[in-house]
């Protein structure tokens, strides 16, 4: 049955199970459980709603590796309404919108992806002549949860980018009250399944941090489990891309990595399954912040970013040390003169007593002999 | 200076007609039979080294105004090079003839030693002004200086503090161990009377403080740890390096008696110095057998028969510690003033050798280090070196410094 559902072994979807119960941070014991809960618990009814964005958040999804992801999320959950991955067009479309929330009512799960025009009544996205405020709030009516996935629905994102012409807004402000936010252009996709999974097994969301996001993923600065940190700290840093602290990999601080100020899981999670180094700091660029709000596409980019967690050094090693001079014709020449110089007069000042010796033994011919 | 001084004085072996009178001389006055040598000041050495210490100032205006690495070769491998290694570890270590002569006078109570009392002195006064000098020259920030001395800065666990705050002290005890001399000169008696009463103190206090600070200089290279080459780090360290000041710095004193006593035309001290340069060389025996059974005892001794520059020097400094000893071993031997002038330098150099190479050769800071002074560097410590020179100079003419000579032939 799951090799049917899942496309995998049942080895593999065990292990499979056994990440995501570890990426929640449940124990090991809950691994039965989270495999009961995705293997036999009915599917819930998802409706995806795509407002100002770029639907990248949906591009990494799709990406998703083990398994493939759009076979977890068709098969896991029962994706009643997504634009971009439905084949139904227009009126038809809708039509399964409206029938799922009939159907599941209070317990579909609504995931929102992209921020909401808020300025002359959001008329700058309509969808079937509905504004998106408009659709967020008739769906969210009767959702069991909302997930606003991206940073564009979570806070704004770069839609929200001063002056914010449209007044883009996220999904919490629009619906004003709190929703499970998972912010990060894209975020990881895997965060997004493991909060699926975790309400699929528990029954309710994760703990959330005070920004709406799961603390599971967001509770660390990028700074604090950062591949690079050992460099900050020894105050190894790259100053100018390609210059030779850069190709070094050290430290992306003094280019603006926002690290520091940014709460999310990127260096232990990784992007694309492809091993390590597979982010944006690892790649050697620096973290731009996109899960933050304020700091992404808000700061410059290579603007320092402000430190929340530790204070460096005031003085740092250069990145490359210079190792000194050597010897030079002329200081060898001159310690050899100054050596000689010293040697010369040595000799001559013992040369001149042996004169002064005779002159002191004539001298003491008359005195009396000394024993 | 101290009323105990005299008593030491043997009337038997008289080293100079002067030694009779030492015991019959009140307190406060035992200096009476030295004098300004007198003489005309500036001429054609001295210029030369006027000369030598305006370059010197030179360099330095533009290492204060455009930081140390504008004029020396120091990195971040060789954070200390020649102004440390030489003009401190090693300056201060010739100018140890200071406080081993006041030893031996004041505290052993041995009387003969007295006439080399104030020119080791005045030696050990400028050997220490250079070496504060050249730390001074030598500390990045140097405006922050004065934080050594300040007690919220100090940190007292360090080796380099005490060494820092122990040379200065010392070098203020110097000058008021000197201060009688100047005091006479001048005719002032009632405050120089007033020093002298509290003078032991001083006198004792400046018998300490070196023997602190020239083994600390040793300690500074155990915190190198395994920096330094075996053949060098050792626990011994400060043992080493205090025994080998107290022969360079009688080596010093005898090669400053001779050289004054050729320069202006004065009479040799000779028996005086011969045993000066006696207990320098038997302490350079010391330091050899302490060297070189701890060698053997750590078992490195192995090493210094590899075939590398560091074994072939380390050999060197041993053999320049040796063969002073066996010129003047013998009392016939002593009565040969050059013997004991080639002894004198010969131990100098070697401490000179040691000491620069357990700071700078034996020194590996990791790979691809290297440094060699720059002629800046090399400009700097000329300079302090000729200065020192020319002060001494200076001081012995118009200084009553020197023991006055009966016969007071004096044209230089």
């Amino acid at each position: 049955m799951i090799e049917e559902r899942f496309g995998m072994e049942r080895r593999s979807f065990l292990k499979l199970a056994a990440g995501i119960t570890a990426a929640i941070g449940l124990p090991i014991t809950a691994v039965p459980a989270v495999a009961r809960a995705m293997t036999s618990a009915p599917r819930p009814s998802v409706i995806w709603l795509h407002f100002q964005e770029c639907t990248g958040c949906t591009e990494s999804l799709l990406r998703a590796e083990h398994p493939t992801l759009e076979k977890l999320i068709l098969e896991l959950i029962s994706l009643d309404y997504h634009e971009t991955l439905m084949a139904a067009a227009g009126h038809q479309a809708e039509l399964a919108r409206r029938n799922a929330m009939a159907a599941h009512e209070g317990k579909y799960i609504l995931v929102v992806e992209g921020a909401l025009p808020t300025r002359d009544n959001g008329v700058y996205c309509q969808i079937g002549g509905k504004t998106a405020i408009e659709l967020v709030k008739e769906v969210a009516a009767d959702a069991a949860a909302v997930i606003a996935v991206g940073s564009c629905a979570s806070w704004g994102g770069m839609p929200s980018t001063k002056p914010n012409p449209t007044g883009a807004s996220s999904v919490a402000e629009v619906l004003g009250k709190p929703v499970l936010n998972i912010p990060g252009c894209p975020p990881n996709p895997y965060n997004l399944l493991t909060t699926v999974v975790h309400y699929l097994t528990l029954g309710e969301l994760p703990a959330l941090d005070d920004k709406g996001r799961p603390k599971f993923a967001y509770r660390r600065l990028i700074h604090d489990h950062c591949e690079r940190r050992a460099n900050f700290d020894a105050g190894r840093f790259a100053v100018q891309f390609g210059d030779e602290g850069h190709r070094q990999g050290f430290c992306l601080y003094k280019l603006g990595c926002k690290g520091p100020e940014t709460y999310a899981n990127c260096p232990s999670i990784l992007f694309g399954d492809v091993g390590s180094g597979a982010w944006p700091v690892g790649c050697g660029h620096p973290c731009i912040g996109c899960t933050e709000k304020g700091i992404g596409f808000e700061k410059p980019i290579h603007a320092l970013a402000e430190l929340l967690s530790v204070t460096p050094p005031t003085q740092f090693a250069r990145p490359a040390e210079p190792q000194g001079k050597g010897s030079t014709l002329a200081t060898v020449g001159t310690v050899a003169a100054i050596g000689g110089l010293a040697v010369g007069i040595g000799a001559k000042i013992a040369r001149n007593l042996g004169d002064h010796r005779e002159h002191q033994e004539e001298e003491r011919t008359g005195r009396p002999a000394k024993g | 200076m101290s009323t105990a001084a005299p008593h030491g004085a043997h009337p038997a072996h008289p080293v100079r007609e002067v030694g009779h009178e030492l015991p019959h001389v009140p307190a406060g006055a035992a200096h009476e039979e030295a004098a300004p040598v007198g003489g005309r000041i500036w001429n054609r050495f001295t210029a030369g080294l006027a000369a030598l210490v305006l370059v010197m100032c030179a360099v330095l205006a533009m290492r204060f105004i455009r930081g140390i690495g504008a004029v020396t070769n120091l990195n971040d491998g060789y954070p200390w090079g020649l102004w440390i290694a030489y003009d401190v570890v090693v300056g201060s270590a010739l100018a140890a003839g200071g406080f081993t002569v006041a030893f031996l006078t004041y505290i052993l109570n041995r009387g003969e030693y007295h006439p080399a009392v104030r020119p080791a002195l005045l030696a050990a006064l400028f050997g220490y002004v250079q070496a504060g000098m050249s730390v001074f020259f030598d500390i990045g920030r140097y405006w922050e200086f004065w934080h050594m001395f300040w007690p919220r800065y100090v940190q007292v666990n360090s080796v380099l503090f005490e060494v820092s705050l122990c040379i200065t002290t010392y070098t203020l005890v110097l000058f008021v161990e000197f201060t009688p001399v100047i005091l006479e000169r001048f005719g002032w008696e009632r405050p120089r009377q007033k020093i002298n009463r509290v003078l032991f103190f001083f006198v004792a206090v400046g018998v300490l403080l070196p023997t602190m600070h020239q083994s600390s200089l040793g300690s500074l290279l155990v915190i190198f740890g395994p920096q330094v080459h075996p053949l060098y780090q050792t626990q011994l360290l400060p043992l080493l390096f205090l025994t080998s000041c107290i022969g360079m710095g009688l080596a010093a004193v005898v090669f400053e008696g001779t050289v004054s006593a050729l320069a202006f035309k004065r009479h040799l001290e000779q028996e005086l110095l011969g045993k000066l340069i006696r207990i320098g060389t038997t302490l350079g025996l010391a330091f050899l057998v302490l060297r070189i059974g701890d060698c053997a005892r750590r078992g490195v001794l192995g090493l210094a028969f590899q075939p590398t520059a560091l074994s072939l020097l380390f050999w060197i400094e041993n053999v320049l510690f040796l063969v002073p000893a066996l010129l003047v071993a013998t009392e016939r031997a002593r009565r040969h003033p050059q013997r004991l002038f080639v002894a004198a330098c010969l131990l100098a150099v070697g401490g000179l050798l040691y000491r620069r190479s357990a700071y700078l050769v034996a020194y590996e800071t990791g790979a691809g280090f290297r440094y060699f002074p720059s002629m800046g560097e090399l400009a700097v410590s000329v300079g302090l070196v000729a200065f020192e020179i020319l002060a001494i100079t200076i001081a012995i003419r118009l200084l009553p410094v020197l023991p006055k000579e009966p016969e007071a032939a004096e044209s230089a």
